[in-house]
């Protein structure tokens, strides 16, 4: 019992601090526990019905379709990632000063809370689905499994809030003007780890074929399955074998969220709220 | 406009990613087999060789699902009850890699030989 609720929690940990940054990057903004809610209801959602769906997703494109579900859809989370710190730019400080004098940027400020609860449900889908096909797995196999499901389900999922809520508090510790600059960056991180596992998935499913040389190898120091590797993983996407690919992707994506920031801070945020 | 400039450009940093990705997924020759029953792999070690791209073919004969996974090989795949997957892994030095299920990581230990 005590084995399945570690498992549902190592994979709950990722999508818990995930939530938890975002929490942490939207302080303050209009209708956030709204849109926050559905990323997590819909990536559970989402979940079931990719493990419904397991075998058949897996034996799309040549064997491949599994891979190429993983990488696509954190893709799609980078991409949103990389236009909420776009829209956090020129907007940002606008929040920060006074949320109720910016009727337009709290409209606008929905579209960049709907980017994030796509990150939240692509965080919450892709582990998710794992977690409900380990269950079901004991479901059918064990006896008693129930119990066994509903401790490891339940208290997982528990455990992946805390991580949310103590990530959350410690954020929100940071002094107003500083946090939304330390929640770009780790949204940055964020993004670019994303990134570099995409690039792996494709590599596995023989897609990327150049790139697979390893560059070094940390785990002598901190290993990719210890708790801190993990949590490090999703936070700043540490790996401790990251391969050519894996390194060239993450310094794009960095690189590009920085330029695309710094080109939306440049415009002016009265222009950019009154062009609709 | 400027909504769709910003989304456009938030779209290259993607590309940039896909950019490296060569038309068409190519398959190398060396497929090495392993098989999952009674949450336990067969044969536990593999020999497979060095510095080149290797294909691991997992058979699960089990009902249940596997997730196939390596932190040293850099895989993680979920296999189906009695079903099968791929998954390219290197090219690796010679040394041993240790994989496992990571659903059943009690019984379910095994290792790639490169050499």
């Amino acid at each position: 019992m005590l084995a399945s609720l570690i498992i549902v929690f190592r994979e709950v940990l990722e999508a818990g601090l995930i939530v938890g940054i975002v929490l942490a990057a939207t302080q303050g903004v209009v209708g956030r526990a709204r849109w926050i809610a559905l990323g997590i209801v819909s990536g559970i959602v989402g979940s079931c019905v990719v493990a419904a769906f397991a075998d058949a997703i897996s034996a799309l494109f040549a064997d491949t379709g599994q891979e190429l579900f993983n990488a696509g859809v954190l893709l799609i989370a980078v991409v949103m990632l990389a236009w909420h710190n776009a829209w956090m730019a020129q907007h940002g400080r606008e929040l920060a000063r006074d949320m109720k004098a910016v009727g337009h940027a709290v409209r606008s400020g929905e579209r960049s809370l709907a980017a994030l609860a796509i990150v939240i449900g692509v965080a919450v889908l892709r582990e998710g689905s794992e977690v409900v096909l380990f269950l079901t797995g004991i479901l059918a196999s064990e006896e008693g499994g129930i119990a066994t499901v509903a401790a490891g389900g339940l208290g997982g999922m528990a455990l992946g809030a805390l991580v949310s809520v103590l990530l959350y508090a410690g954020l929100v510790q940071i002094p107003t003007r500083h946090l939304f600059s330390t929640t770009t960056w780790l949204l940055t991180l964020l993004a670019a780890g994303m990134a570099a596992t995409a690039v792996n998935f494709l590599a596995q499913a023989g897609i990327l074929m150049a790139g697979g040389t390893i560059l070094w190898d940390s785990s002598g120091i901190l290993r990719d399955n210890s708790l801190i590797g993990q949590a490090l993983h999703v936070l700043v996407g540490y790996t401790d074998r990251p391969t050519e690919a894996q390194l060239i992707a993450y310094v794009a994506v960095v690189a590009g969220i920085l330029l695309l920031t710094r080109w939306a801070a440049r415009n002016s945020p009265r222009i950019a709220s009154s062009v609709r | 406009m400027r909504r769709f400039t910003l989304l456009s450009a938030a779209c290259a940093i993607a590309l940039t990613v896909t950019a490296l990705v060569p038309a068409g997924a190519a398959r190398a020759d060396d497929i090495v087999t392993i098989v999952i029953k009674d949450h336990k792999f067969e044969p536990v070690e593999v020999k497979i060789p060095a510095n080149k791209r290797v294909t691991l073919l997992v058979d699960n004969q089990d009902a249940t699902s596997e997730e196939f996974e390596s932190n040293e090989m850099k895989v993680e795949k979920i296999v189906g009850g009695r079903k099968q997957i791929k998954v390219m892994v290197g090219p690796l030095k010679p040394g041993r890699y240790p994989f496992f299920g990571e659903f059943h990581e009690a019984t379910a230990q095994g290792a790639v030989i490169a050499e």
